[in-house]
């Protein structure tokens, strides 16, 4: 624990040598971040999360983050928290990656796998026999509890694929838009952790319709989990605006699938590579880093900017949803970037464009170049003087090149209308004679 | 016997008699229609008596008679003697009297055509085809059998300029497609050889998009042409045909050409040594198809392009960054492509070679001057008059009563059709 103090202090000296003031300073230290350019607090970390998305996010971490003490850390924590569940498919598996590296402590337990494998089968059974009363008696009220207890006994042992069957077995049942939503819930939380994202966004619209039965919960729910499937994806523009549609109201109530930092995170990176402005106070002063960068961002410190992301990169290859999308998003952010530092200049010198960006000339000039050619900066670049000159499209040529341009084509495709005519007609001809 | 030479001493005296008026010359039409047998049996005596007639006066008789001479087999000996006096006619026959028999005239064309190409001499025959050409065309709009021939001995005897020259008339009227389709192929080819990419495309691009019901060897030919030509010339290739291509060239044209069509795809990707390699590893294949000169001018077009790319980025860039962006192996090599671009016009820089820097410049054209309204007036009136020509087609054609009966019946099939399909339902 100390010596991550130590890097958290370090750290924040990076920051004040990029130009952070006084005041965001104080603030950092007051507020422990959760995710930052220290190496990840597991603990903190997984704090935010409940149920079963708290072990996945551990496993995953422990996966990715090719740092021994660290993965163990991760294991040890889904470790403990799996044997609160009754999960032995789990069990076994992080047993497995364990590898009887913790100690005794932490091997496989048969004994509480076998004690939770019978009573899996007990309740099962009883389960079962419930079910079918229910079935004889045609209650539809109590089919449907039937139903979802057996969904949440499947999920709760990990069999994701019977849980969704079972929750959404309990729609014919629904007698109220309540019961609806309740079912939506449940198949969007299976979805999310089965990664088939296309269910969710059917359930989130589905559950959607319901409008005068949403409470502000549900629906910030709804729009984090839509936020998700967007993102997922890779359609960030619509997933940064359900993130940025999101109310407050949300806070931990969600924790089984996502936390208030996220949703801050996820909605800023977004908003912040696609969407121009981003009004988003609530849930961004859960993380002042991305506050900060998007702050830094509209105010064109575009180094400070770079590099808290910077910062923040080791980690968020550590988030199980956004990992697949960091490198797309930092890209987009960059362009970003670049493009609004050269869009109100006439000339801009590379040099200090360079220093601004906390790179290199030549590598500056590449990306320029990149962008130029995709049309995304009207500009070129003077490589002798290092100058980036603003191009002004002259309007007069332009449109003189394109009518030139347009009638040389309608000049060669007339003429080629008028001959493929005249061969038909040919055709035709020779036909008709033949037939007389 | 006897009357065998009274027949042709007679024959030859109604043709001197019958070439004046052009009441005359149809009568004498008629007439030489009517003995055209007797002339052929007879070729070798009337030949004898060519010598008594002048061929820019008898041109009708003439023709007839050196038509029938040239039907049969020609022994080697006399094909230099017959090359000559079809030239000599071609050279001095009148216009009037020749265009009453085309068929015979182009007949003995085609045997000049394929008496050179037997003598290994296509030279000879390039400026009396196009005497020819111009002598049996109605107007210039024409299409006559001869274009191919003329276009194939200019090719084989690279008289590309003088090919060229006929290539600049619009054709619109075609009578035999074979015709039209080895006109544009070979005309592209010319084009071609004269860099005129434009054209060479836009011939070959009629080639590939003419109405055709079963496909053909020189469609398939033109067609990677096609491919070749766009790319030197557009830098791209898109691989999808316009929608009045033919429904069997769309299908079959892709298949017939799979090398080339790699060959875009790499090509696309703008890597250079990627490029090279494919050539380098199909190289059989296109020489066989005679196309590896053009192939080779793809891959330099491709060095053209990268630099081309350039200019829309940089103002100033030094020899050597050129080099290395646009895949080129030294500075000097890039200055030279950079010096080729610029004297074809189709970049705008100048060198600095002090420093070894390349300044790119905006197209100086400022559409101010003279020359460039009057450009685009003549563009402009151009373009009006093609429209017009649209318009009459358009009319003459909704007027055309072989047009009208098939759209007609079309119609009505489909009515009936239509009417068939009520009982049916009725009956289940």
């Amino acid at each position: 624990m100390e010596t991550e103090e130590e890097a958290s202090g370090q750290m924040t000296d990076e920051i004040y040598t990029n130009g952070v003031d006084d005041e965001s300073l104080s603030q950092q230290q007051q507020r422990r971040p959760i995710i930052s350019g220290e190496q990840l607090d597991i603990e903190a970390y997984a704090a935010l999360y409940t149920g079963r998305t708290k072990i996945s996010r551990l496993i995953f971490i422990a996966d990715k983050c090719g740092n021994v003490s660290m993965q163990l850390e991760a294991l040890r924590m889904a470790y403990d928290e799996i044997k609160k569940g009754e999960n032995t498919q789990l069990f076994r598996e992080v047993v497995q990656k364990i590898d009887g590296r913790l100690g005794p402590n932490y091997s496989s337990d048969s004994g509480w796998m076998d004690a939770v494998d019978r009573r899996a089968d007990q309740r099962k059974e009883k389960l079962e026999n419930e079910l079918n009363a229910y079935r004889t008696n045609l209650i539809k009220e109590s089919i449907r509890m039937g139903y979802n207890d057996f969904g949440d006994f499947y999920y709760a042992h990990g069999a994701l694929g019977d849980a969704f069957k079972n929750y959404v077995r309990t729609r014919d049942y629904c007698t109220t838009a309540k019961h609806i939503i309740h079912m939506c819930l449940n198949a969007i939380l299976v979805s999310i952790e089965m990664g088939q994202f296309a269910h969710v966004t059917s359930y989130v619209s589905k559950a959607e319709q319901n409008k005068n039965d949403l409470d502000p919960i549900t629906i910030a729910k709804l729009q984090c989990a839509a936020g998700l499937a967007h993102l997922e994806a890779k359609k960030y523009k619509h997933a940064a605006r359900k993130f940025l549609e999101t109310a407050p109201e949300l806070g931990n109530n969600y924790s089984e699938v996502i936390a208030a930092q996220d949703v801050a995170t996820y909605g800023g990176l977004c908003a912040l590579a696609i969407i121009d402005n981003i009004n988003f106070r609530n849930f961004l002063e859960l993380v002042p880093e991305v506050r900060e960068l998007i702050h830094n961002f509209y105010s064109s410190h575009y180094a400070s900017c770079l590099e808290y992301l910077g910062n923040l990169k080791a980690n968020l290859l550590l988030d199980i949803h956004l990992h697949d999308h960091v490198e797309m998003l930092y890209t987009q952010i960059r362009n970003k970037a670049l493009i609004q530092y050269t869009h109100p200049f006439v000339s801009v010198d590379l040099n200090m464009m360079a220093n601004a960006f906390k790179t290199t000339v030549a590598g500056l000039q590449k990306e320029l170049e990149a962008l130029i050619t995709d049309n995304q900066i009207q500009a070129r670049i003077d490589s002798h003087n290092k100058i980036l000159y603003a191009r002004h499209a002259d309007q007069r040529k332009a449109t003189f090149q394109r009518v030139l341009q347009t009638g040389i084509e309608f000049d060669r495709d007339v003429r080629g209308m008028l001959l493929r005519a005249n061969l038909l007609k040919h055709d035709f001809n020779l036909k008709a004679s033949r037939k007389i | 016997m006897n009357l065998n030479a009274n027949s042709v001493d007679s024959l030859v005296a109604e043709i001197q008699g019958f070439s004046g008026s052009s009441q005359d010359v149809n009568h004498l039409n008629n007439l030489l229609k009517q003995s055209e047998d007797v002339i052929r049996s007879q070729a070798a005596t009337f030949a004898s008596c060519l010598t008594q007639l002048d061929p820019s006066i008898h041109s009708l008789g003439y023709l007839y008679i050196l038509e029938a001479c040239t039907a049969g087999p020609i022994p080697e000996a006399q094909a230099n003697e017959l090359v000559l006096s079809v030239v000599r006619f071609i050279d001095v026959c009148s216009v009037a009297q020749i265009r009453l028999v085309p068929d015979k005239f182009i007949s003995i064309c085609k045997r000049l055509h394929e008496q050179v190409m037997i003598l290994g001499a296509p030279m000879r025959a390039v400026a009396p085809l196009l005497t020819a050409i111009r002598k049996i065309q109605p107007s210039s709009e024409h299409l006559t059998p001869l274009h191919p021939d003329f276009l194939q001995v200019c090719l084989l005897s690279k008289c590309y300029k003088t090919g060229y020259s006929i290539l600049e008339d619009d054709v619109y009227e075609v009578d035999q497609p074979r015709d039209f389709f080895l006109y544009c192929y070979y005309g592209g080819m010319i084009c071609i050889g004269q860099k005129r990419f434009a054209k060479a495309l836009e011939l070959f691009h009629n080639v590939v998009t003419a109405p055709m019901s079963s496909m053909n060897a020189i469609a398939v030919e033109a067609y990677k042409k096609y491919i070749l030509v766009s790319l030197i010339h557009l830098r791209q290739f898109s691989a999808t045909f316009p929608k009045y291509t033919s429904s069997v060239a769309q299908r079959n044209l892709k298949n017939f050409s799979q090398p080339y069509i790699e060959l875009a795809n790499s090509y696309s990707t703008g890597n250079i040594s990627e490029l090279e390699a494919f050539v380098v590893a199909n190289q059989e294949k296109f020489e066989n198809g005679n196309n590896l000169g053009l192939v080779k001018q793809v891959v330099s077009s491709m060095y053209k392009r990268n630099i081309q790319r350039l200019t829309q980025t940089y103002l100033t860039l030094s020899l050597q960054d050129i080099a290395n962006t646009a895949q080129i192996s030294t500075a000097k090599e890039a200055e030279m492509h950079v010096l080729e671009m610029i004297e074809d016009g189709e970049i705008y820089a100048t060198i600095n070679q002090k420093d070894g820097m390349v300044r790119f410049l905006e197209d100086p054209e400022e559409y101010k001057t003279c020359e460039m309204i009057e450009h685009i007036d003549s563009s402009i009136s151009r373009i009006m008059k093609l429209s017009k020509k649209l318009t009459t087609m358009d009319e003459s054609m909704a007027c055309d009563p072989l047009y009208l009966s098939k759209v007609g019946r079309e119609r009505q099939r489909f009515d009936f059709d239509d009417f068939d399909g009520v009982p049916q339902k009725f009956n289940l």
